[in-house]
C-alpha cells in the first residue's frame, strides 16, 4: 500500500484499499483490510456496514456527493477519485462534502494525484493524498506550501482577503 | 489604478518561486509534457510554431508608464525587441526561451505584473471598456469590480481545472459596449434597478470559436454585493456539469444551450441559494476600498473650447481628421480621450517595438497622468489628455506612427498573430490585413464608408474575433493551401450578432478585391449616413453574394 501525504506535508503509512467497481453481474469483493468501496454500493448495502470503522467509500469524478447527504459522518474515510489530474470536478466535490454536507472525517484524494495539484486539494478540504506512484513523495511538503495565503475563502478559510484587509 | 499591497506582493513572489520550481522539474524530466502543459499555460507560456510565446496579463487593460518601460526592457533582454497587444487587452512576447521565463516573471513581479491565468482551462483575465472612468455615459467605473474579480479568480483552488477556458468581461456604459461582453463566457452589464440600486445584468454562454453564440441573460439584476457568490455558483455548475469528453463542446455555452438558458439559470440559482450569504459575499466597505484605487486624477481647470484649437483644426486638415476619428469626448470639460492607433500599414496590427513602448510610456507621463489602457482592438488609449495639448501631442505621435487616423474604420483591423507565429493557425492573418490596408489607403474613402469592424482570425479559435466583425475573415486550410472564408453582419456591441458565412472561401491574393466588392455593394445600396451593418441588415446577404461570386 502506498504512503499517504497529509495536509501538513507529513508522510504516513497507510493500509486502506480502494476497491474498484465490480463488473456488471459480479459481486463486490472486499479484501481483508480497511477498504474504500464505491459510494453507491455502500449506500445500497448500508445496513451491512453499520458501525464498521474499516469501511469507507470513494466517489468518482462524475458522481454527485449529494447522494451521501445526511450520512457522510457515518463514514471514517471518503475518497474522491481523479481519473485524470486535469479533471477538476473533484475540487467541487470536496468543497460540497465539507461545506454543504458538513463532512468532518478524513477526505482523501486518490487516482491521478500529482504534486502541483496538492495545494488546490488542500484548500478544497482534502486532508490526505495518495500521490501517483511515479512522483517523488518527498517533494509534497514543498508543493503544498508555495503559498502562505490565498485571495478567496474556500474550505480552509472562511475569511477571504478582502475581509482580512478590511479588519 | 490598482496598487499592490503586501498581500499581493507576497503572492506574486510566491507564484514566481513556484513556477521556477515547476520549470526546473519540467526541464529535468520530472514532469511529463502533458503534466507541465496546464502549469505553463496557466502562466501564459505556449510552445509555438517557431519559439515559445509568453502572454503577459494586463488586468482590464490598465498599464502604468513604469510597467511599459519594464516591458520594453524585457523585450530587449529576453526577446527580439518587440511585443504584441492582443485582442484580450494583454501583451505577448513571441520569442522568449523557456528557461528564461521564471526570470521574466520575476522582473514583471517587480512592477506588479504577472502572467497568471492568461491561458489554460481556468478563469482568464477580466476585460472591460477602455474608456472606463472617463466617459460621460457610464453607470459607474467598472474597474474596481474587475479588480475584485481578478483577485477572486487568481489561484482559485476550485476552478483551476475547468472543462475549458473561461472569460469574463464587464461593461458599464449605457449606450456602447466596447468590451464585447455578449461574446464572453460571462458578460456583466452594470445597471441600476428600479430602486436605483447598483448591480449587474448577467449574460452567460456567449463566445466565439467553433460554435459562436451571443450570451443569453440568465439574471436581469444581480446586486453588486452578490457578485462573487453568484460567479462562484456559475463556475461551480460549469465545473461540475460542463462537458469534458469533447474539447470542442466543453465551453460553458454548450452547457447553457443543452440545459436551455432557463434551465441553466435555475441550476445556478439553486447553487447560489446555498452560498449567497457565505463569507465570499462582498461588503460595501470592501467595494469602497477597491474604489479608492480608481479615484479621479488631479484634473486641472482647462478651457473646454478654445480659439486656438479651432484654428489648428481649420489650418491643418490631417490634425482635424485625427481629432474627428481618434479623439473621443471626456466626462471632464477641457479633457479628451486619445487613442494611439497601432495599425500603421506594413506593421502587424498590435505589434510595438521596445522603443515604441518607451515612447508610449513617455507620452503617458507627459500627457495622461502616467497611465494607458490597452484596447481589445489592439490600440492604446491615453485617457486623460488636456484639449490644449492635443496639437502638441499629435505632432509628437505622428512620426512615431501612432497617429494613423483610421480608428474604427475598415483598416483598423483586429487581427490575431496567425500562421506567422501561432502553432494553432490554419493560415496567415497578418499579410491579409496588410493587403487589405493597402487596398484601402485613401483616408477620405475610408471616412466616407464610415465605421466598419474588419476582424481576421487565422483559425477557428477566433482570437481575431472574426465572428463579430461586420466583415469577418477566417483562415482555413484546404489540402495544405491557405484559404479565407468571409462572414458578414457580425457585431460585438450592444446589438451583438454572429456574422453569416458568405460562401466558398478565397485564395489570399484575391482577398483585397473581394473586400473591395463587398464595400462596393454597400456603397451602391446605402442610404444617406447608413452604416455598413445597417445596410447589410436591411438588404441581407444576397446582393453581396451575387457581386462577389459573379
Amino acid at each position: 500500500m502506498p504512503d499517504l501525504i497529509t495536509s501538513d506535508g507529513n508522510i504516513r503509512q497507510d493500509n486502506w484499499a480502494v476497491v474498484p467497481r465490480p463488473a456488471d453481474g459480479d459481486s463486490l469483493d472486499i479484501p481483508d483490510q480497511p477498504s474504500l468501496i464505491p459510494a453507491d454500493l455502500w449506500l445500497a448495502g448500508k445496513e451491512h456496514f453499520e458501525n464498521r470503522d474499516d469501511i469507507g467509500v470513494w466517489l468518482d469524478s462524475h458522481e454527485e456527493p449529494e447522494i451521501l447527504a445526511g450520512v457522510v459522518n457515518e463514514l471514517p474515510v471518503i475518497a474522491v477519485n481523479f481519473p485524470k489530474f486535469s479533471d477538476g470536478r473533484g475540487y467541487s466535490t470536496a468543497r460540497l462534502l465539507r461545506e454543504r454536507l458538513n463532512y468532518r472525517n478524513e477526505l482523501r484524494a486518490v487516482g491521478d494525484v500529482l504534486l502541483d495539484q496538492l495545494q488546490f486539494m488542500k484548500r478544497c478540504g482534502f486532508d490526505t493524498y495518495v500521490l501517483r506512484a511515479d512522483k517523488d513523495i518527498n517533494k509534497a511538503a514543498r508543493c503544498l506550501n508555495f503559498f502562505t495565503q490565498g485571495y478567496q475563502a474556500a474550505t480552509d478559510t472562511d475569511v477571504p482577503l478582502f475581509r482580512r484587509r478590511a479588519s | 489604478m490598482y496598487v499592490y499591497d503586501e498581500h499581493d506582493r507576497q503572492m506574486a513572489a510566491e507564484r514566481v518561486a513556484q513556477f521556477r520550481d515547476q520549470t526546473e522539474r519540467a526541464l529535468a524530466g520530472e514532469l511529463r509534457e502533458d503534466e507541465f502543459l496546464p502549469l505553463r499555460l496557466q502562466n501564459g507560456l505556449y510552445v509555438q510554431r517557431l519559439a515559445p510565446m509568453l502572454r503577459i496579463a494586463v488586468p482590464y487593460g490598465m498599464l502604468r508608464s513604469a510597467q511599459l518601460r519594464r516591458l520594453a526592457r524585457i523585450t530587449r533582454d529576453y526577446d527580439k525587441g518587440y511585443a504584441h497587444f492582443t485582442t484580450r487587452q494583454n501583451v505577448q512576447l513571441n520569442w522568449p526561451a523557456i528557461e528564461d521565463v521564471p526570470d521574466i516573471l520575476a522582473e514583471l513581479a517587480e512592477v506588479e505584473m504577472h502572467a497568471n491565468q492568461t491561458s489554460g482551462n481556468c478563469i482568464r483575465n477580466t476585460t472591460t471598456d477602455q474608456f472606463s472612468g472617463v466617459q460621460a455615459d457610464e453607470i459607474t467605473d467598472p474597474r474596481p469590480y474587475c479588480e475584485i474579480i481578478r483577485q477572486w479568480s487568481t489561484f482559485h483552488p476550485e476552478f483551476a481545472f475547468l472543462p475549458r477556458k473561461f472569460k469574463v468581461a464587464v461593461n458599464a456604459s449605457e449606450h456602447t459596449d466596447r468590451a464585447a461582453i455578449q461574446v464572453h463566457d460571462i458578460g456583466l452589464q452594470m445597471v441600476h434597478n428600479d430602486q436605483g440600486e447598483l448591480g449587474f445584468r448577467v449574460h452567460v454562454g456567449g463566445g466565439l470559436g467553433r460554435t459562436p453564440m451571443v450570451g443569453p441573460v440568465i439574471r436581469e439584476f444581480l446586486p453588486e454585493l452578490d457578485l462573487l457568490t453568484y460567479l462562484e455558483a456559475v463556475l461551480r455548475v460549469y465545473n461540475r456539469y460542463g462537458r469534458r469528453d469533447n474539447k470542442f463542446k466543453a465551453r460553458i455555452k454548450i452547457l447553457v444551450k443543452a440545459l436551455t438558458p432557463e434551465g441553466f439559470a435555475a441550476k445556478v440559482e439553486e447553487e447560489w441559494s446555498h452560498i449567497k450569504d457565505s463569507p465570499t459575499r462582498l461588503t460595501a466597505e470592501a467595494i469602497n476600498q477597491f474604489k479608492g484605487y480608481f479615484t479621479e486624477p488631479d484634473y486641472q481647470q482647462v478651457p473646454d473650447v478654445t480659439d486656438s484649437l479651432a484654428t489648428q483644426r481649420f489650418e491643418n486638415r490631417e490634425f482635424d481628421q485625427w481629432i474627428s476619428h481618434n479623439v473621443d469626448d471626456h466626462k471632464k470639460p477641457g479633457y479628451t480621450i486619445v487613442t494611439l492607433t497601432m495599425k500603421k500599414t506594413g506593421t502587424p496590427p498590435g505589434d510595438v517595438s521596445d522603443r515604441q513602448l518607451e515612447q508610449i510610456a513617455d507620452l503617458a507621463d507627459h500627457y495622461s497622468f502616467g497611465e494607458v489602457r490597452v484596447t481589445h482592438q489592439q490600440n492604446v488609449v491615453l485617457a486623460d489628455v488636456r484639449k490644449d495639448k492635443l496639437f502638441e501631442l499629435w505632432q509628437a505621435i505622428t512620426p512615431m506612427g501612432f497617429a494613423t487616423a483610421n480608428l474604427n474604420t475598415l483598416t483598423d483591423v483586429i487581427c490575431c498573430p496567425g500562421g506567422d507565429y501561432c502553432a494553432l493557425a490554419n493560415a496567415k492573418s497578418i499579410p491579409v490585413a496588410e493587403a487589405i490596408q493597402r487596398q484601402f489607403d485613401d483616408l477620405d474613402f475610408l471616412y466616407d464608408i464610415g465605421n466598419i469592424d474588419l476582424n481576421i482570425s487565422g483559425c477557428m479559435n477566433a482570437c481575431g474575433h472574426h465572428h463579430v466583425g461586420n466583415i469577418g475573415v477566417l483562415g482555413v486550410d484546404k489540402k495544405g493551401q491557405e484559404f479565407y472564408q468571409i462572414s458578414l453582419g457580425g457585431s460585438s456591441h450592444h446589438d451583438a450578432a454572429i456574422g453569416k458565412i458568405l460562401g466558398p472561401s478565397f485564395a489570399r491574393d484575391d482577398m483585397p478585391e473581394v473586400i473591395q466588392k463587398i464595400i462596393n455593394v454597400y456603397v451602391d445600396h446605402r442610404t444617406e449616413e447608413e452604416p455598413f451593418l445597417d445596410t447589410y441588415r436591411r438588404i441581407g446577404i444576397e446582393p453581396f453574394k451575387e457581386r462577389v461570386y459573379a
